[in-house]
C-alpha cells in the first residue's frame, strides 16, 4: 500500500498539469473537484490502515503527519468547492493559472505532511510557498504587487535559512540514513550537540518565517490582506500547518537528543512575543482580512507555546493545528463572501452583514467566537489544554500573561467584527444572494468546529497521543 | 593552497566583492553568473572521481545558475530599460568594507565549527561569507532586481555549505532544491517585470502602500 503515499502527491500534481492544458473553465473545475475528492478518499483510506512507509522511508505516515494531511485535504476540498463558485464571479482570465496553482499547492502540502526526510520536507515547503505566490497577485493591481513581492522576498530568505539549517542537521548526524527522521531520532544520542543547536536555530527561524511567528511575520498582514480570501484561507489554515509540521520534526529530533532545556525557553519566548505583537496590532485594525492575519500570528504563537511547555502542551498543539486550520478556513472564506458583496472604495459598505448576508453573517459571528477560544467550539478545548500545560509545567506567571493577552485579542476582534455585523448599512442596501457553492464549504467547516469542541473521535485521539509522544509530551 | 577547489573558492569570494562594488545592474547579474559557473565547477573539483552524482549536480547548477537565471534577469532589465542601481542604503565603499568584515568573521566562526568530512578547509568560511554578503545585498540595495541577485548569492552560499555534506544528501533531493530555486527566482523576475510596468521603476522602496 506504500504506493498510496506517492499517489497522494502525484495525483494533484498531475491534475494541475491536466487542468492547465484545458482551455474550457468547466473542464478545469472538474479536474479541481475530482483531484480534491480523490485526495480526500485516499487520505480516508490511510486512516483505516496501520502506518505505511514508502521510497525507503522517505515518505511515511505518523500521528502528526496524518493529522495535518487530513486537515489539508478537508480544507482543500471545502476551498475547491468555493473556488468554483468564486471563479464564476470573475472574468475568465485568471482561471487557468488559478486552478493549476491550487492543485500544485495540494501536491506540495501533501509532500510536506508525508515526508520523513528533512531535505524533502524543505523541497515541499518551498514548493508550497511558490505555488501560492501567483495567486496573491490575482487582482493584478499595485497593492497586490507589493504584497506578493514582500511575500516572495521574506519567505524566500526564511526558507533559504531553513535549507542552511537542514545542512547543519546533516553535518550533526553520524549514524543512520542521512536526514531520515526515524534514524535521526533513533541515533539522537550520537548527534553532535553544537551543530544540532545551530541546525535548530536556523530551522526555527526558517520555518518560523513560514508560520509567521513574530517578529518574522512582516509579510503576513499584507499577503493575507491582498490575496483572495480563499487563498488566504489556504495559507492561514494549511500552509502554516505544514510549516508547523516541519518545525515539529526538528523539535522531535532535538527533544530526543536531550536538548529540551535549550529549545523549550526559545519556543516559549517566540510564542509569547507572537501573542503580544498580535494583540497590539489587532487593536484598532479596521480591515477584516488583516485582522485575521494577526489572529493567525496569535495562533501560531499558541502552537509553539504548546511545544515549548511540553507535557500535555504537545497534545494541545497537535489538536490546535486542526482547530486553528478549520477556523481560519471558515473565517477567510466568509471574509471573501463579505468582500464579494462590498464595494472596496466604500469601507462602510461592509456593514449590517447579519441582515444583508444572513448566512455569511452568522458564520462570521460563529467564527469570531471560535477563533477567540469560546466554548463549545474546538479551539476552546485545545487552547485550554495548552494553558493547562503552562500551569502543569510550573509557569503560572506565563499562563497569566497568556490569559491577559488573549483577553486583549478578544476585545480587539470584537471591536472590529461586531460593528460589521450589527451596525446598519448607511444606505438601504438590499439583501445579497448567497450561492450554495459559496456558503456550503464554510457551513461544513463550522459544523466540524462544533463537533471537535464537543467530542474527539477515538481514532483522532489515538493519532494525537502518538504525535504528543513523538514530541516528548503526553496525553491529558 | 594550490589545489583547484581552493582557487575556485577564492574566486567565489572575489565575485562577492564584484557584486558589492558595482553600480551597473548588468554587471551585477554578470557577477552572479560567474559565481554560478564557479559553483558548477566546484563539485567536479572537490570529487575528482567524477561520479554521476557530482557530474549531474555540476551540470544542473551550471545550467540554472550560470545560464538560465542570468539570461532571464538580463532579459528583464533590457525590457525594463534600467541600467544603474540608485544610491543604496549603505554606500559602495561601506559595502565593500562590510564584505571584508564578513570574510574575517566567517573565518573566525568556521574555526569554532569543526565539520566532519569537509573536503576543503575553505568551504565553510567561504560559504558563511557568501551568505552574509547575500543578506547584505538583499537588505541594502533598492532595485528589486539587485535584491533578486542578492537572494541568489545567499542561495549560492548555502549551496557551498551543502557541498561539505554532498555525500549525505541524495541527488534527487538536490535536483528538487535546484528546481525550487529556479522557479522561485523565475517568479521573482516576473514580479520585478510587473513592478516596473506598474510603477515605472524597479525601486522596491516605492512599495510602501501597505503598512499598519
Amino acid at each position: 500500500m506504500g504506493w498510496l503515499l506517492i499517489a497522494l502527491v502525484l495525483l494533484p500534481a498531475g491534475a494541475a498539469l491536466a487542468a492547465y492544458a484545458h482551455r474550457s473553465p468547466p473542464l478545469r473545475s472538474v479536474w479541481l473537484l475530482a483531484a480534491a475528492a480523490g485526495h480526500l478518499a485516499g487520505v480516508g483510506a490511510l486512516w483505516t490502515r496501520p502506518a505505511l512507509s514508502s521510497l525507503g522511508g522517505w515518505l511515511a505516515t505518523d500521528g502528526l503527519g496524518l493529522i495535518v494531511l487530513t486537515l489539508v485535504s478537508v480544507l482543500f476540498f471545502a476551498t475547491a468547492l468555493y473556488a468554483i463558485g468564486f471563479l464564476r464571479t470573475e472574468k475568465a482570465r485568471g482561471g487557468r493559472v488559478f486552478v493549476s496553482c491550487l492543485l500544485g499547492f495540494l501536491a506540495a502540502a501533501s509532500l510536506v505532511a508525508l515526508s520523513h526526510h528533512m531535505a524533502l520536507v524543505w523541497v515541499g515547503m518551498e514548493s508550497v510557498t511558490l505555488s501560492l505566490a501567483p495567486l496573491v497577485y490575482h487582482r493584478h493591481d499595485r497593492r497586490s504587487l507589493e504584497a506578493v513581492w514582500k511575500y516572495l522576498v521574506l519567505s524566500s530568505v526564511g526558507i533559504a535559512l531553513a535549507l542552511f539549517g537542514t545542512f547543519f542537521l546533516a553535518a550533526a548526524q553520524t549514524t543512520g540514513r542521512p536526514l531520515v527522521i526515524e534514524d535521526l531520532v533513533a541515533g539522537a544520542g550520537s548527534l553532535q550537540p553544537a551543530l544540532l543547536r545551530a541546525a535548530f536555530v536556523f530551522l526555527l527561524v526558517g520555518y518560523g518565517t513560514k508560520m509567521g511567528l513574530a517578529p518574522l511575520h512582516a509579510w503576513k498582514p499584507d499577503t493575507y490582506g491582498e490575496a483572495p480570501g480563499l487563498v488566504a484561507g489556504l495559507m492561514a489554515g494549511a500552509l502554516t500547518s505544514c510549516a508547523f509540521v516541519a518545525l515539529a520534526r526538528i523539535t522531535e529530533v532535538t527533544m530526543a537528543a536531550g536538548l529540551g532545556s535549550f529549545i523549550q525557553p526559545v519556543l516559549v519566548a517566540f510564542g509569547l512575543v507572537s501573542l503580544a505583537v498580535a494583540a497590539v496590532f489587532m487593536l484598532g485594525q479596521t480591515d477584516l482580512k488583516r485582522l485575521l492575519a494577526y489572529s493567525s500570528v496569535e495562533h501560531m504563537g499558541l502552537l509553539v507555546l504548546g511545544l515549548g511547555f511540553g507535557g500535555v502542551g504537545a497534545y494541545g498543539s497537535a489538536l490546535h493545528v486542526v482547530n486553528n486550520g478549520v477556523t481560519k478556513g471558515l473565517l477567510f472564506l466568509t471574509a471573501s463572501n463579505v468582500a464579494l458583496a462590498s464595494d472596496p472604495s466604500q469601507p462602510s459598505s461592509s456593514r449590517g452583514l447579519l441582515r444583508r448576508l444572513p448566512i455569511s453573517g452568522v458564520l462570521l459571528l460563529l467564527g469570531l467566537f471560535a477563533v477567540t477560544g469560546s466554548p463549545p467550539f474546538g479551539p476552546f478545548v485545545s487552547m485550554f489544554t495548552i494553558f493547562r500545560s503552562a500551569i502543569d509545567g510550573g509557569h503560572p506567571w506565563i499562563a497569566g500573561v497568556m490569559v491577559a493577552l488573549l483577553a486583549v485579542v478578544f476585545v480587539g476582534m470584537g471591536v472590529t467584527v461586531l460593528p460589521m455585523l450589527y451596525d446598519p448599512a448607511p444606505a438601504a442596501e438590499p439583501r445579497v444572494r448567497e450561492p450554495a457553492l459559496l456558503v456550503g464549504g464554510p457551513i461544513a467547516l463550522a459544523v466540524a468546529l462544533v463537533v471537535l469542541g464537543l467530542y474527539l473521535p477515538a481514532p483522532l485521539q489515538h493519532l494525537l497521543a502518538e504525535a504528543a509522544r513523538a514530541l516528548g509530551g503526553r496525553s491529558p | 593552497m594550490s589545489r583547484l577547489p581552493e582557487l575556485l573558492l577564492v574566486f567565489v569570494v572575489l565575485t562577492n566583492f564584484w557584486v558589492l562594488g558595482t553600480t551597473r545592474l548588468s554587471a551585477t547579474i554578470r557577477a552572479g553568473a560567474v559565481q554560478g559557473a564557479l559553483l558548477g565547477a566546484l563539485p567536479l573539483a572537490l570529487h575528482p572521481g567524477w561520479s554521476l552524482h557530482a557530474v549531474g549536480l555540476a551540470a544542473g547548477t551550471f545550467l540554472v545558475k550560470a545560464v538560465l537565471l542570468p539570461g532571464f534577469l538580463t532579459w528583464a532589465i533590457r525590457e525594463a530599460s534600467v541600467r544603474r542601481e540608485v544610491e543604496p542604503l549603505v554606500g559602495y565603499t561601506a559595502s565593500l568594507f562590510l564584505g571584508a568584515v564578513a570574510v574575517a568573521v566567517s573565518f573566525a566562526i568556521a574555526q569554532r565549527l569543526p565539520l566532519p568530512e569537509s573536503p576543503s578547509e575553505l568551504l565553510v568560511p567561504v560559504a558563511l561569507a557568501t551568505v552574509m554578503v547575500g543578506l547584505l545585498v538583499l537588505t541594502t540595495r533598492r532595485k528589486a532586481i539587485t535584491q533578486v541577485v542578492g537572494y541568489l548569492i545567499l542561495e549560492n552560499g548555502i549551496y557551498v555549505f551543502g557541498l561539505s555534506q554532498a555525500q549525505r544528501v541524495p541527488f534527487l533531493v538536490e535536483l528538487g532544491v535546484l528546481l525550487d530555486i529556479f522557479v522561485g527566482v523565475f517568479i521573482m523576475g516576473i514580479v520585478v517585470f510587473h513592478i516596473n510596468r506598474e510603477f515605472d521603476s524597479l525601486d522596491s522602496a516605492r512599495l510602501t502602500e501597505l503598512r499598519d
